[in-house]
């Protein structure tokens, strides 16, 4: 059991090592006009920022409020003015990755703006202009380990989350207690499952991978 | 032969832009039977209308053409300056540049190009044009008013007092609309109840006014000075002509849990009852849906006790026709209620109430006497929160549009609570402050500044119930979009006003346009505001659109003159475009062979079965249909159902309508 | 009868009693569960927060296969994967572009004729009808239903009359002898996603949920999404912490608590696996009267 564990944990490092070779490819985008954020944003999504009339219902109901450094409606605010400065600290803030998308603010929105889309997007071109914050480096590595996973298993298999997660924030004590519990509610399985077609799995990752160097 | 002037306009430069107007004059100079063509910058100015004038009698026009705006615009001003220069004024014309051209398309040589053909195709109907006359027609000097709030009792004592006569029709049991259940008005502040009442009580004892109450009107038929319409007057199971409204009836009901409307449903009422005490006409109604005699057989107390023996059970809706010149519709309004909120509760919170409850609530005649207490446990709310904007300029439930008077009556609302309870506190969410009007500013800043009403701009979220509180999720915008949560002890919804739910059918019933809104439509957003699309019906009031009593009273005496202007002749003028059954010699008299189908489709009932008898010995040569001038509509459904083209619209006739197709289809190339 | 079935990676894994439960109580019903094969991972949050097209794509597999399967509707028991699921199929079916891609990107068809159904849409429409003939104890206890983001939000997919106050576990509750209570936090998100990577955010508002259902005298917690349970039961320390308050309402999946009701054994309901002792809600059953 400890030598299958121990095993998991280097076939691990080993593939992280591997995939530094891969790491997302970050650039800078100039800010042009009619290439602002805000026009990205509504061509890519379709969410029209203009219909935003700031009445703050969104970050009245936002369940994590208190937390965000840029709160939901100044999100649109900032989007909305397109004034110099605004996209950079958009980008690297904080709320974007904070946002939980549970959907409270689009659900109750007098003018229907689909504000989890624009959070979506923010996040993505954070990533891609290399802004984030470095308070939400545990959260986007969350989401890496989490892709990466299913990219490889096809499924996800809590032990190999938890441990690439690990191994990107080396945060290793977290939640270390709950394991063998968990392990013998038989909530853990340390032999991660996997789909049949896996290389299906890889394929769709490179496809979209390949499409988007395209898009560019 | 036919000469025709052509007259192009620029409309400054709303036609000049994108059409070559010079070109389209220059053209419309080739088209046969054209005698003469220009253009000139403002055609519908005195000088432009100068130009016609002199044009017809220099150039013996015998018909004209002007290529402008929509004819819904001017053209009777251009047929009025057509008459002056001497030609039968139904010889005038309207080419449509300007809505049909220029507005909708981009400045290239196609715009111009359809410019000409749509002057080629009226040049062509021009040709074919015969002088027409104006019909006369007798005017009924009777006004309906439909609605008794304060819109429909304005406009109906500015015209009794003109010394015409008013029937008023009101659905429920008394007049006095949503006025009457009001505490105080903006922005003054005096008692609506002590202004309005001595206005419904005119009302009820002018010579001139007829009023129906309880009553609805079923149909209405004919046309503006002749109207004939049908009215329900609902079974009210009292007498009115023995009944005192002494109130031993209602004392004595024992259905006493029936929501009260009056008081917005927030006391009981009883089965046989008069809405308030200060009603007119101050005697009661059965509301049989509620009433034990009705729905059980058991009971009859009311009959028993009724000193007056003015109870009467077996009593059956009426229907009266009536016969009216012109009508003033007042229907009202309506307000969305708590349960359409689901984010503040779906109206299962008892203390979340809505503008209206808030008005009884501080209203000396309402269910606390004027104490403002909570609905649930009677206690007085320290803390209380007005939420603006409850609906309204909200797209995701539908209605869009600002309801106008809720930033005005919520900063009453605070403001009336304020000085009841000094020591309160009252918290006002909202988006703007729209407050544009005489006086109303300085009201809100009074709420803020001498009553310290607390304004937090931001939109709530949503309300929950915790241990007696409800708990207000905002937010202050301008405060870093702080969030703000509130533990109140009572939420007011300044929720939106909507049309009547019977708008519809109402305006159906009318033949009245209305937006999808269900509010009725003006003729003209700037210019009409008060008459509809059907000449001789009036708008009074919030049935158009969201107002506020100084608004209301201001439309229903302008609605009001409108109706005066139109009783100040016996006969009245209407435009000749009529349908015509056509005669001709004997023995046919008239190609028409008298299947009637034209009876049967004609939705304004204009069409009568004719018999053409022999002079002399009075046999029935021939059977025909006839038409009724004063009510055909002119909406040609006739022509088009006339199995052999006997019947045809005078100002459309068939053989107009063809030569515009045939204008386009013979162009030269 | 057969109904297809997503179990998502989480009733594999974390949440194998709900799993357990559904199909024990589908069983019971006679209904078997097909499970779609070679199924993959819907993306979760994840995918959506880092790839638009990824976030599409990994649901319109598994949704292509269900067609290859012949499946024309399937249950989606886990809340998340219904969102992921649902969300996939509506964008798709209302772009042709995104449809082109997809399809290129899976390298498969896709029609969208499958038809997906909530835990609730299943038990109403499958269960509903037989349950009352298999219900033989009455659960005699009073029950926070909460729905959390995803049963709830957003609304054109999930379908609920009331978004804002849903009250379909609470007609599942009503069935099985308990007593929904009316409480404020039903539709409150629990942190979701963010168990591992802000755990602190998660007790913050995990606890907020609990502290109501506390407050209001709730026994026991009925969810139906595996994310709003590990939050609620696995997170019970950290919100401990955090409220300065121990909690011990135990955190029962829709299917458990409808299953004991038909007198299935805990164990067999996967009642053993949680982390907050799940013998009080049990322990208040009582016999149903005839």
């Amino acid at each position: 059991m400890i030598i299958c564990s121990i095993q998991l944990i280097f076939f691990c490092i080993k593939r992280q090592l591997n995939r530094f070779n891969i790491e997302i490819v970050h650039e800078s985008i100039e800010t042009k006009p009619g290439n602002s954020l805000k026009s990205r944003l509504e061509e890519s999504v379709g969410v029209i920022v203009s219909h935003c009339y700031q009445c703050g219902k969104c970050t009245a109901g936002c369940p994590l409020n208190e937390d965000m450094d840029i709160k939901p409606n100044q999100v649109l605010r900032m989007l909305q003015a397109e004034l110099p400065g605004y996209e950079d600290k958009l980008l690297s803030s904080l709320s974007i990755w904070l946002c939980l998308a549970c959907d409270t603010c689009y659900s109750r929105c007098p003018q229907e703006v689909k504000l989890s889309q624009v959070m979506d997007f923010l996040r993505q071109e954070s990533v891609r202009q290399n802004k984030v914050n470095p308070k939400a480096k545990d959260i986007l590595s969350f989401h890496k380990a989490f892709l990466e996973t299913i990219e490889k298993n096809g499924k996800l298999n809590e032990v190999w989350l938890t441990l690439n997660y690990k191994l990107k924030t080396l945060n290793m004590i977290q939640d270390v207690q709950k394991a063998p519990s968990m392990f013998f509610k038989g909530k853990l399985n340390p032999i991660p499952s996997r789909i049949q077609h896996v290389k299906e799995m890889e394929k769709i990752f490179q496809r979209i991978s390949e499409n988007e160097g395209g898009d560019k | 032969m036919a000469r025709i002037g052509v007259f192009i306009c620029h409309c400054g430069e709303n036609i000049s832009a994108t059409v070559d107007v010079a070109k389209v004059a220059e053209e419309a100079a080739k088209m046969p039977g054209v005698a003469y063509a220009m253009d000139y910058k403002y055609m519908c100015s005195d000088p432009g209308q100068t130009k016609i004038i002199e044009a017809i009698k220099e150039h013996k026009l015998t018909g004209i053409v002007v290529g402008a705006c929509s004819p819904r615009m001017h053209e009777a001003t251009f047929r009025k300056a057509a008459e002056k220069g001497g030609i039968n004024p139904f010889l005038c014309e309207i080419a449509n540049l300007r809505e049909q051209v220029s507005w909708v398309h981009p400045r290239t040589e196609a715009t111009t190009r359809k410019a000409i053909d749509i002057v080629r195709t009226i040049v062509n109907k021009v040709s074919k044009d015969t002088p027409l006359f104006p019909i006369k027609v007798p005017v009924t000097k009777t006004a309906l008013v439909i609605g008794g709030g304060i819109a429909g009792i304005q406009a109906a004592l500015d015209i009794a007092n003109a010394g015409h006569q008013v029937i008023m029709v009101e659905k429920s049991p008394s007049i006095g609309g949503h006025m009457s259940q009001l505490s105080e008005t903006f922005p003054t502040l005096d008692c609506s109840q002590c202004i309005l009442t001595p206005r419904m009580v005119e009302v009820a004892q002018h010579p001139n006014i007829t009023l129906h109450t309880f009553a609805e009107v079923e149909s209405v038929s004919g046309f503006v000075g002749n109207f004939d319409v049908k009215v329900r007057l609902k079974a009210r199971s009292v007498d009115m002509s023995k009944c005192t409204g002494c109130g031993t009836c209602w004392q004595k009901c024992p259905s006493k849990k029936i929501p009260d409307e009056f008081n917005a449903g927030l006391s009981y009422r009883t089965a046989i009852y008069s809405p308030f005490p200060q009603a007119v006409p101050n005697k009661p109604v059965i509301d049989r849906a509620n009433c034990n005699y009705f729905q059980k057989g058991k009971c009859g107390i009311c009959k028993k006790v009724c000193p007056a023996g003015a109870i009467d059970y077996e009593m059956e809706d009426e229907i009266i026709d009536i016969k009216v010149g012109a009508i003033v519709t007042a229907t009202g309004f309506d307000i969305k209620h708590t349960d359409f909120f689901p984010e503040y509760g779906y109206g299962e919170f008892k203390d979340v109430i809505d503008g209206l409850q808030f008005e009884r609530l501080a209203s000396a005649s309402g269910p606390t006497s004027g104490e403002i207490r909570r609905p649930s446990d009677g206690k007085i709310p320290e803390k209380i929160v007005f939420l603006a904007c409850s609906g309204s300029r909200d797209k995701a439930k539908g209605i869009e549009y600002c309801s106008k008077i809720c930033c005005m009556y919520t900063a009453k609302h605070a403001m009336l609570y304020k000085h009841k309870h000094h020591e309160g506190n009252a918290y006002v969410f909202y988006m703007d402050i729209r407050s544009a009007g005489k006086n109303y500013d300085e009201f809100v800043r009074r709420a803020i500044e001498e009553d310290d009403v607390h304004y937090i701009r931001g939109r709530v979220s949503r309300i929950y119930e915790k241990d007696g509180k409800l708990i207000v999720k905002g937010v202050d915008t301008l405060m870093n979009a702080e969030p703000v949560e509130i533990e109140a002890d009572m939420v007011v919804l300044a929720t939106a006003v909507v049309a009547n739910p019977d708008a519809e059918s109402v305006a159906q019933k009318m033949h009245i346009s209305y937006d999808k809104h269900h509010f009725f439509a003006e003729a003209h957003p700037k210019l009409r505001p008060v008459e509809t699309n059907t000449a001789g019906i009036m708008l009074a009031g919030a049935c158009q659109t969201a107002k506020d009593i100084p608004d209301t009273v201001s439309q229903a005496s302008a609605a009001a003159s409108k109706i005066m202007g139109l009783f100040s002749s016996d006969e009245m003028t209407r435009e000749p475009v009529v349908a015509v059954v056509n005669r001709c010699m004997p023995p046919l008299f008239t190609t028409c062979t008298g299947c009637l189908l034209c009876l049967e489709v004609c939705p304004y009932h204009a069409i009568e079965r004719e018999e053409i008898k022999d002079r002399r010995t009075g046999e029935i040569l021939k059977v025909a249909a006839k038409v009724n001038a004063g009510l055909c509509q002119g909406c040609g459904t006739c022509v088009a159902f006339c199995r052999n083209k006997s019947i045809d619209l005078q100002g459309f006739s068939n053989q107009q309508m063809l030569s515009e197709v045939v204008a386009l289809l013979n162009k030269p190339f | 009868m057969k109904v297809g079935f997503y179990p998502g990676c989480s009733l594999e894994g974390s949440s194998k009693e709900y799993s357990k439960s559904l199909f024990a109580v589908s069983e019971k019903c006679g209904i078997t569960l097909e499970e779609i094969k070679d199924w993959s991972c819907c993306g979760a949050s994840a995918a959506h927060s880092l790839n638009h097209d990824l976030s599409i794509a990994l649901p319109a597999r598994t949704l292509a296969l269900a067609e290859k399967q012949g499946l024309s509707e399937i249950v989606i028991p886990c809340a998340a994967c219904y969102g992921r699921l649902a969300a996939s199929q509506q964008a798709i079916l209302n772009d042709k572009a995104i449809l082109e891609k997809t399809e290129k990107y899976i390298d498969m068809a896709f029609t969208g004729n499958v038809q997906l159904l909530t835990v609730f849409e299943f038990l109403q429409k499958y269960i509903f009808p037989v349950a009352d003939q298999y219900i033989v104890d009455k659960l005699n206890q009073k029950t926070a239903c909460y729905y959390g983001c995803l049963l709830a939000r957003p609304k054109d997919l999930t379908k609920l009359e009331r978004p804002e106050n849903p009250m379909e576990m609470e007609k599942v509750m009503e069935k099985a002898g308990a007593t929904p209570i009316d409480w404020a936090f039903k539709t409150e998100c629990c942190g979701a996603g963010f168990s591992m990577s802000r755990t602190d955010l998660v007790a913050k508002l995990s606890g907020r949920i609990l502290e109501d259902a506390a407050e209001r005298g709730a026994d026991s917690i009925i969810v139906a999404c595996p994310m709003c349970h590990s939050n609620l039961d696995l997170r019970r320390p950290e919100i401990k912490k955090q409220l300065k308050k121990d909690i011990n309402i135990p955190v029962l999946f829709i299917t458990q608590a409808l299953g004991l009701s038909m007198g299935i054994s805990a164990k067999e309901l996967g009642l053993d696996k949680h982390f907050v002792p799940t013998g009080k809600a049990v322990s208040c059953i009582v016999k149903k009267e005839a």
